[in-house]
């Protein structure tokens, strides 16, 4: 195993000089073809043509209580029903990320609509009917829905952050503040909504156990399902090679999963089950709501003299995750004394877990929102007043940045946006019925690297494939997985295979957290360093000063084609990244900046986005295309967060109300206008091999503050309780709303 | 999804003496059937019919065939130009890919969102007469402020509805019997009352066949839908107005809301306070107080109210305006 560990900042590599002229370029995607003929099969259609039977789940009706009896009379008296699966052995929802197991039911409803029962019968429609023919009784108990009740209110286990870091003594610190900012904010629930619902095909063949689902993190999944089915995990094989998005709900493994192994073995035919929408918003997982107080001392100059963010956030019992809102507020902003800290208020609701961007998101929603509001009080400029509270050092640790070019991507926002140009005060511009504003915040993303690893394997003919377990939720890993080896090993992208999303292949990072491109990027690079050294030594050639290029070997006068230097053998080396000391010795994060201009309406509070730019610094860029796609789909998700985005929990029963996609809205291509994404050039030597750090959920995080920012620019409403819908702004709406003639 | 039995129609009258729940698009009703808000043991497929087609009356009128499809009516030229709400109001609704399934009479049979008729273990009057109404004290903020009942408090989804009351449509039938009937549109949606489940005036095997425009009304038109996402949602509040002006003074209006209540609403007396008079902001404030005299919020809805009021005074700004 060739392993590099990050203990120490990466100097020039092959990537930097760039011969083979394929990194950072905007390749189309490698398996594009696929998708976009309908070709690349997605979990649910393995195995067509095969005689397989289908699952359906039963929900609960009540959100709280013991279950006393399941009869499946009825259901399994209809033509085709082949079993009702029922017990202990039902998951409630979906796994944690990385956790040993989902957790079972175990006779008890934690969640309305939770799962009791999966039936499995030999058509959809049998299964989906008869699940409605299982009689469950309850016994009903009082459950708890309301996060403000703050009923029962719990520690959080460590993940995803530590969650209470604490400096100094704010609470004296605030006291003696010239400026004392204090308000809260409110995040409802969401639903990460990815296009293609949880979905599995199980098959056991007596002996061995297969698996195709939907998957972001594979190198648990085979362990979870060994634990469910009491199969050996050696024997179990799991497939996702493509993923129709995941946005976190997808790094636990579905309850699909584990009913339709569940399924398969009980019935030996190979199982089907696709969860239905309602069935993902009620039985996968969700972001948990919060409750954010946000405390800032300001001198009456300007400077950002304490910071405190104290977030109250949901989960069920015995989950221990929580939605960490501080996370950027660790690192993002001065103050000598501190307090980042989060509660878990338990509710008998869908467990909460990762959900596009888990903190930031919802975070820095409630402390952009802040600085905007305190700028205003103190008659600064929004930008200059983060001009002016640019921390030297992690301000909670004093650690160096590793690479930080925040307030780079603010000014040339401010630039390119023409910023100068912001109505001064709320309410003075007006076009017909719109008034307009401009609203801007600043962009931070913790960066991690992850252990990862890889294999390339080059056949006679110079042809490379690049092999691990990593998968692809739409991201465009394919693509820069594919760009990295030919970068690396001089071949043109068209020599260059990847199979990604098999439990077999190496183990990798899989896809998450934003650090899938750095961490299983750089086990191609590991794995590359290691194939160019094998290649080097068959010819006695320097590894280190050996140029690649166009699958040849140059070396002083010498020009090889790799065909020749294999002699008819294939090559396969693996390598591995670690996460070192880099990670301790210097603080990680990619920045960014965003602007929006937005149009609200008069009569109605209607706010429409007109214009919305991102610019971001996160190392090198692998793509310019998939990372600006990222980028692209982070500041529309911004808009779901600012205007539309609120999974209603009603606090009378603990239903999920608006339990589909017609009713849960997030944003359709008439709330997107036009959208701008600017990547800085950047490296960072500290964060891995590539210098890159993670880019995919950047966007997201403080994209919905810029929007609600420019609410408040264009009409004086100050939005802190989110989703920013209509009613929350028409009741501070003029009166004078009519157009003159 | 409960099985049924499914038969074809290929006559109207086949179709009346199949007997079965009528399927045209399919767009609302094989989703409540998936879901088992709708349990249909028979369901008859009337797509075949010939009821396809928009005619022309001799009045100047329009007759809709009931399958005319969504996409077909809010493109074509005659309405377009002679009854542009109507129009406007097609496209305001659903999504192209919904609109080129869904047909003008199915439209006018949509079922309401509300979140708790959607979910099977809640109680629902309008799905399960008795069962009582969660959305009273839950989450309505979709509901209804006009014409509620204690029973229920749902509202109407259709934006083409609104717009054909309006216009004032007819809905013409053929009944289980054979006989024909025809039904204005202002008389053919029932307020929840006690009977929430009852919807309209159709009876058992009725099927609508056309849906009639008298001949256009001149004037201003507008279509004023607000939601909560710019596209893809149902009204929160939505205003249909045709305005004539005879110099400066209104000489007819013709005004109908949607995401008010049980069903488009339609109030004469609006349009009575505004006949004969110069507009003025005064006038329409009276004439918005007079809409929401009797409006009750329900919580989570309260700000409809309010809304409604500013939409319907812009909206006869405008009307007036530009007529």
């Amino acid at each position: 195993m060739n392993k590099h560990v990050m203990d120490e900042a990466i100097g020039e590599t092959r990537l930097d000089r760039g011969t083979q002229g394929v990194i950072g370029k905007g390749a189309p995607r490698y398996e594009g073809k696929l998708k976009v003929s309908g070709t690349a099969p997605y979990a649910y259609e393995y195995l067509a043509g095969e005689d397989v039977a289908y699952g359906f789940i039963v929900p609960a009706s009540i959100a709280k209580g013991t279950i006393r009896s399941v009869d499946a009379t009825k259901a399994e008296a209809v033509p085709g029903v082949l079993t009702v699966i029922s017990g202990d052995r039902i998951v409630r929802a979906a796994s944690q990320p990385m956790a040993p197991a989902a957790q079972t039911i175990d006779g008890e409803v934690f969640h309305y609509n939770q799962p009791v029962a999966v039936v499995i019968a030999d058509r959809f429609e049998t299964a989906r009917h008869a699940a409605k023919l299982v009689k469950v009784d309850y016994d009903a108990k009082e459950g708890r829905f309301d996060i403000a009740a703050r009923t029962t209110v719990r520690e959080p286990a460590s993940m995803p952050m530590e969650p209470n870091q604490t400096r100094g003594d704010f609470e004296s610190a605030f006291a003696k503040a010239e400026i004392q900012y204090d308000q809260t904010f409110t995040t409802p629930s969401y639903q990460a909504a990815a296009m293609e619902p949880h979905a599995t095909t199980a098959k056991w063949d007596g002996e061995r156990l297969t698996v195709w689902t939907s998957h972001q993190l594979l190198e648990t999944a085979p362990g979870q399902l060994s634990k469910h089915t009491g199969v050996d995990a050696d024997k179990i094989t799991v497939h996702s090679p493509y993923i129709g998005g995941g946005f976190g709900s997808k790094l636990g493994l579905g309850p699909d999963a584990v009913m339709a192994c569940l399924g398969t073995i009980a019935t030996g035919k190979p199982v089907k089950i696709a969860l239905t929408r309602q069935n993902v918003f009620q039985a996968t997982s969700r972001r948990g709501e919060t409750v954010q107080r946000v405390r800032i001392g300001v001198t009456k100059a300007g400077k950002i003299t304490c910071f405190a963010h104290e977030t109250d956030t949901t989960n069920s019992p015995g989950n221990g995750f929580f939605e960490p809102s501080g996370i950027s507020s660790v690192f993002l902003y001065p103050g000598e004394d501190r307090i980042v800290s989060h509660n878990i208020v338990e509710t008998d609701v869908l467990m909460a877990s990762a959900c596009r961007a888990p903190g930031e998101a919802t975070g820095m929603l409630a402390t952009e929102g802040a600085l905007d509001e305190i700028a205003e009080q103190l008659g600064l400029d929004p930008v200059e007043f983060r001009r002016m509270n640019e921390p030297e050092v992690n301000p909670q640790t004093d650690t160096p940045f590793s690479s930080r070019r925040l307030i780079d991507c603010i000014e040339e926002g401010a630039r390119r946006f023409g910023w100068s140009d912001r109505p001064k005060t709320p309410g003075s511009r007006r076009e017909g019925e719109w008034l307009i504003g401009m609203g801007m915040a600043s962009a931070s993303r913790k960066n991690d690297l992850m252990e990862s690893s890889a294999e390339i394997e080059m056949s006679p003919d110079g042809r490379a494939t690049v092999r691990t377990g990593m998968t692809d939720i739409g991201t465009g890993t394919y693509t820069i997985l594919q760009q990295i080896a030919a970068e690396m090993l001089g071949l043109p992208l068209d020599m260059v295979d990847v199979e990604l999303g098999d439990s077999r292949f190496a183990p990798s990072s899989g896809s998450g957290g934003s650090w899938g491109a750095n961490s299983a990027g750089s086990s191609v690079y590991v794995a590359s360093l290691a194939l160019i050294r094998e290649l080097a030594s068959r010819i006695d050639a320097d590894a280190e000063t050996l140029t690649l290029k166009d699958g040849h070997a140059i070396s002083g006068n010498r020009q090889i084609p790799f065909a020749d230097i294999l002699k008819g053998e294939a090559i396969s080396v693996t390598g591995k990244i670690e996460p070192g000391k880099q990670a301790e010795e210097t603080h990680q994060a990619s920045y960014g900046a965003h602007f929006c201009e937005v149009a609200v309406n008069v009569v109605t509070g209607e706010t429409r986005i007109r214009r919305l730019l991102t610019v971001g610094a996160a190392g090198r860029i692998l793509n310019e295309k998939t990372a600006t796609s990222q980028c692209y789909g982070g500041q529309i998700w911004g808009i779901g967060y600012a205007l539309e985005e609120d999974l209603v929990i009603d606090k009378r029963n603990g239903l999920i109300v608006n339990h589909d996609l017609a009713e849960y809205h997030v944003p359709v291509h008439a709330d997107v206008p036009q959208l701008d994404v600017v990547l800085l050039e950047d490296r960072d030597p500290h964060a891995s091999p590539l210098a890159g750090k993670g880019i995919g959920e950047l966007a997201i995080a403080g994209v919905g503050a810029a929007i609600t920012n420019a609410i408040y620019n264009a009409c004086g409403v100050r939005i802190r309780d989110y989703p920013a819908t209509l009613d929350k702004i028409l009741a501070e709406l003029p009166d004078d709303y009519l157009t003159a003639a | 999804m409960r099985p049924f039995e499914y038969s074809r129609a290929s006559s109207v009258g086949e179709a009346r003496t199949l007997g079965g729940r009528f399927i045209a698009g399919g767009t609302n009703l094989l989703d409540l059937m998936k879901l088992e808000i709708e349990t249909p043991e028979k369901i008859v497929d009337i797509t075949r019919l010939p009821l396809n087609e928009i005619k022309e009356t001799g009045d100047g009128g329009l007759k809709i065939g009931a399958l005319v499809t969504n996409s077909v009516l809010a493109a074509d030229e005659r309405i377009r130009r002679d009854h542009e709400v109507l129009s406007r109001a097609l496209l305001a609704g659903a999504s192209g890919q919904l609109r080129n399934k869904a047909s003008t009479g199915g439209n006018l049979l949509q079922r309401t969102r509300c979140g708790y008729f959607y979910e099977t273990s809640q109680p629902c009057n309008k799905r399960e007469p008795g069962s009582g109404c969660a959305a009273i004290g839950g989450f309505n903020r979709i509901h209804a402020i006009l014409g509620a009942s204690t029973n229920c408090i749902a509202t109407h989804p259709s934006d083409m509805a609104v717009a054909m009351m309006a216009l004032d449509a007819v809905v013409e039938t053929e009944q289980a019997d054979g006989h024909n009937r025809e039904i204005p549109l202002r008389d053919f949606y029932r307020l929840p009352g006690d009977t929430p489940h009852i919807e309209n005036e159709l009876k058992d095997g009725e099927l609508i066949v056309n849906i009639r425009l008298p001949k256009p009304k001149a004037g201003y038109h507008v279509y004023r839908k607000v939601r909560d996402r710019a596209s893809y949602a149902f009204a929160l509040v939505s205003v249909a107005a045709i305005v004539k002006m005879d110099g400066s003074e209104i000489a007819e209006a013709s005004l109908a809301f949607g995401g008010l209540a049980h069903k488009p609403w339609r109030d004469p007396k609006l349009e009575a306070m505004l006949v004969g008079q110069t507009p003025k902001r005064k006038l329409f404030e009276d004439v918005a107080d007079a809409l929401l005299a009797d409006a009750q919020g329900q919580g989570e809805n309260d700000f409809k109210i309010p809304l409604a009021r500013r939409t319907l005074i812009s909206v006869l700004s405008e009307a007036t305006q530009g007529a």
